[in-house]
């Protein structure tokens, strides 16, 4: 087991280059350089080249890959052009957003999702099973957007529930105060993702109780004369459970990077709507950290899932 | 015929219908069959004759929604046709164990053998945890895996498929049940683990005086284990006989045709015998008369019972319809056509 795992950390360092490599390269690719947003029309341009080579914008490019990956292992990730401030504080600060929501809107979805996969494969076909079917369809059809402004407009306006923007009030105070006031603002988007993220759980549940209610092995179970209620929740259910064990890794670092949408409609403070703002304004060195950052979520959450699956899977453990 | 009152097992009129659209149709048909203690009987037909929905009325395995069981099974002073689930329980594993086909699928894949077999236990004694696992390890040796404490804590697919095999005859024996149904135990190995495996069956009989039905196509295998055998057909018993008896003077034109139809060794004909046509399905199953009279239509239709009835021919050994009387096959008269399929082409 541990070996596996260590296999497959040691294995995460050549994806981690190539990603940063190619991260490099599209930087280079972009126009303008750190520069471009201090020019005035009072620069003098000697000044600007000197500032360039002070800041080795002229030698040759795997200096430059190699100044820059030596940087972030000091956590350096440069200065951001447009607030310029350190790219790894802002980030940091809005990590911590990102993550407490992920985190909800994880929670959440599986808090949602089993229950829901679980009664829609056990009554196969009937009304429950139905209704939870359109349930699917229309969280899978509907886009993100739409649903999330459907979302602010009825319980942000017309009920007036929850807050529709920030992350934090500005009047919380104390400890239980401001933790109070986060989850309040955390609630709404977390909820309104989560029920968008249930709809592959659901169905990839349903399906495989389905599928499992055939096979032989629940055919042994119950000639062995065991209860109908242990034959589907140790024998029916555990198996079910596989291919949603695979996703668990995966759907949180899809909840991290993937909370663009969410942050941006709910103007919340976070990594997403960091990397929007900065696409827009062209904040480069905020841009390729994300990105890299965001990358290496992936493959963590692969990592995790691949440790999940061998965890609950016996047949994956061999070797 | 023994007194009634002795027999293991007593099925009366037993029928098994599927639901095919809003009817029901009938893949058990009537059949009346007993089962006795240290005895092998043994269930053959090919494929679609209704000998595994036998077994799973037996052990009341059916889905209740889409078949409709009538008759009588009587086990033990009660008729297990109509049985509730719960009382049902109570007879699955302790009173009539199960060994199915293929040894892979029919284990759980995320479940160590060792619970597999003990958890069968669990419901029907009351060992404690670790009474329960010493009692799975004497029973992993009793069924020949060389070392139980390794294969309690292996999971089904680190086994080899005879040795998956054993595990599932195991969990079918763990709590000695006196009642065994094996279907098709064998089909799913090759030939040497086949023979362990039914050597491995006959010894639980004779240790344990089980009474085992023995679900297969294969008559190679009922001649090496069965004591009794009844030969199914669309449904219907058409013969059964003691062993001895059916392979030696086989009437039914069914049982003759599968006996001719098997391969011999010393045979130098290169020729397969086979039966023209196909076992019926469902819905096209004539109620009345005899089933097997559109596979041999040489055979005149007088020579056939309207209603075809079991006669007992000799000493328990009973045949359906009239047409064995006449029956011969085709190609004993002409040199045929229709019943004779040319292996080297």
């Amino acid at each position: 087991m541990w070996k596996t795992i260590l296999r497959r950390v040691l294995l995460m360092i050549p994806q981690i280059i190539i990603l940063s490599l190619m991260v490099f390269m599209l930087a280079k690719m972009m126009p303008g350089d750190p520069f471009t947003g201090l020019v005035t029309p009072q620069t003098d341009p000697s000044q600007l080249h000197r500032l360039r080579v002070e800041a080795g914008f002229y030698n040759p490019w795997y200096v430059q890959y190699r100044d820059w990956v030596v940087n972030m292992f000091h956590g350096n990730f440069g200065t951001s052009y447009q607030y310029h401030r350190s790219v790894a504080s802002m980030i940091g600060e809005r990590a911590v957003n990102t993550f407490w929501l992920a985190l909800l809107t994880f929670v959440l979805t599986y808090l949602i999702a089993i229950p829901v996969g679980i009664i829609a494969g056990r009554y196969e076909s009937s009304w429950k099973d139905n209704a939870i079917q359109v349930y699917t369809y229309i969280t899978l059809a509907i886009p993100a957007f739409v649903f999330y402004l459907f979302g602010i407009w009825l319980f942000g306006y017309v009920l007036g529930w929850f807050p529709t923007s920030g992350s934090i009030s500005v009047s919380a105070t104390g400890m239980i105060g401001k933790v109070g006031s986060m989850l309040y603002h955390m609630i709404l988007p977390a909820l309104l993702a989560a029920i968008l993220a249930t709809t592959s759980i659901i169905q990839y549940l349903r399906s495989g109780i389905i599928d499992n209610k055939q096979e032989d092995y629940v055919r042994t179970a119950r000639s062995k004369g065991v209860p109908e209620r242990v034959v589907f929740s140790k024998h029916i259910l555990r198996n079910s459970f596989l291919p949603i064990a695979a996703f668990i890794g995966n759907n949180f670092a899809v909840l991290i990077g993937g909370s663009v949408f969410t942050e941006t409609i709910f103007s919340y403070p976070g990594l997403g709507q960091l990397f929007i703002s900065s696409i827009s304004s062209r904040d480069y060195s905020i841009i390729t950290a994300l990105v890299l950052i965001f990358g290496i979520f992936t493959l963590l959450g692969n990592l995790i899932s691949d440790i999940i699956l061998r965890v609950v899977d016996p047949r994956l453990r061999i070797q | 015929m023994p007194d009634e009152t002795t027999h293991l097992l007593d099925i009366q009129h037993l029928h098994t219908g599927f639901r095919v659209g809003d009817a029901f149709y009938d893949a058990v048909d009537d059949i009346n069959l007993t089962l006795d203690k240290n005895e092998i009987l043994a269930i053959v037909g090919e494929s679609g004759s209704g000998k595994s929905t036998l077994a799973t009325s037996i052990i009341g395995l059916h889905n209740p929604k889409n078949t409709r069981v009538r008759g009588t099974i009587a086990y033990n002073g009660q008729n297990l046709v109509g049985l509730d689930e719960t009382a049902f329980n109570k007879i699955r594993g302790n009173d009539i164990g199960m060994i199915f086909q293929d040894p892979l699928s029919a284990l759980n894949p995320l479940m160590r053998c060792g619970d597999q077999i003990a958890e069968t236990l669990k419901y029907h004694t009351k060992l404690n945890k670790q009474e329960r696992k010493e009692h799975v390890l004497a029973i992993l040796e009793r069924v020949g895996i060389p070392n139980p404490k390794l294969t309690y804590r292996q999971y089904p697919h680190e086994l080899s498929g005879g040795m998956r095999q054993r595990i599932i005859i195991a969990i079918a024996i763990a709590c000695k049940p006196p009642i065994i149904i094996a279907d098709e135990p064998t089909t799913a190995l090759d030939v040497t683990i086949q023979a362990q495996i039914l050597d491995l069956l006959e010894d639980i009989e004779k240790e344990t005086g089980s009474g085992i039905i023995l679900i297969t196509h294969d008559l190679g295998v009922v001649a090496e284990t069965a004591d009794r055998v009844a030969v199914m057909y669309s449904g219907q018993i058409v013969e059964e006989a003691p062993v001895n008896e059916l392979f030696a003077h086989p009437l039914h034109p069914y049982t003759r045709s599968l006996l001719n139809s098997m391969p011999q060794l010393d045979n130098v004909e290169d020729k397969l015998h086979v039966i023209q046509g196909t076992v019926p399905s469902l819905k096209d199953m004539q109620p009345d008369g005899c089933r097997f009279a559109p596979r041999i239509p040489w055979i005149p239709a007088s020579a056939h019972e309207a209603h075809p009835t079991m006669h007992e021919v000799g000493p328990n050994h009973y045949v359906r319809c009239t047409c064995y009387k006449t029956f011969h096959f085709q190609d004993a008269l002409s040199s045929v056509e229709g019943g004779i399929v040319n292996v080297t082409d």
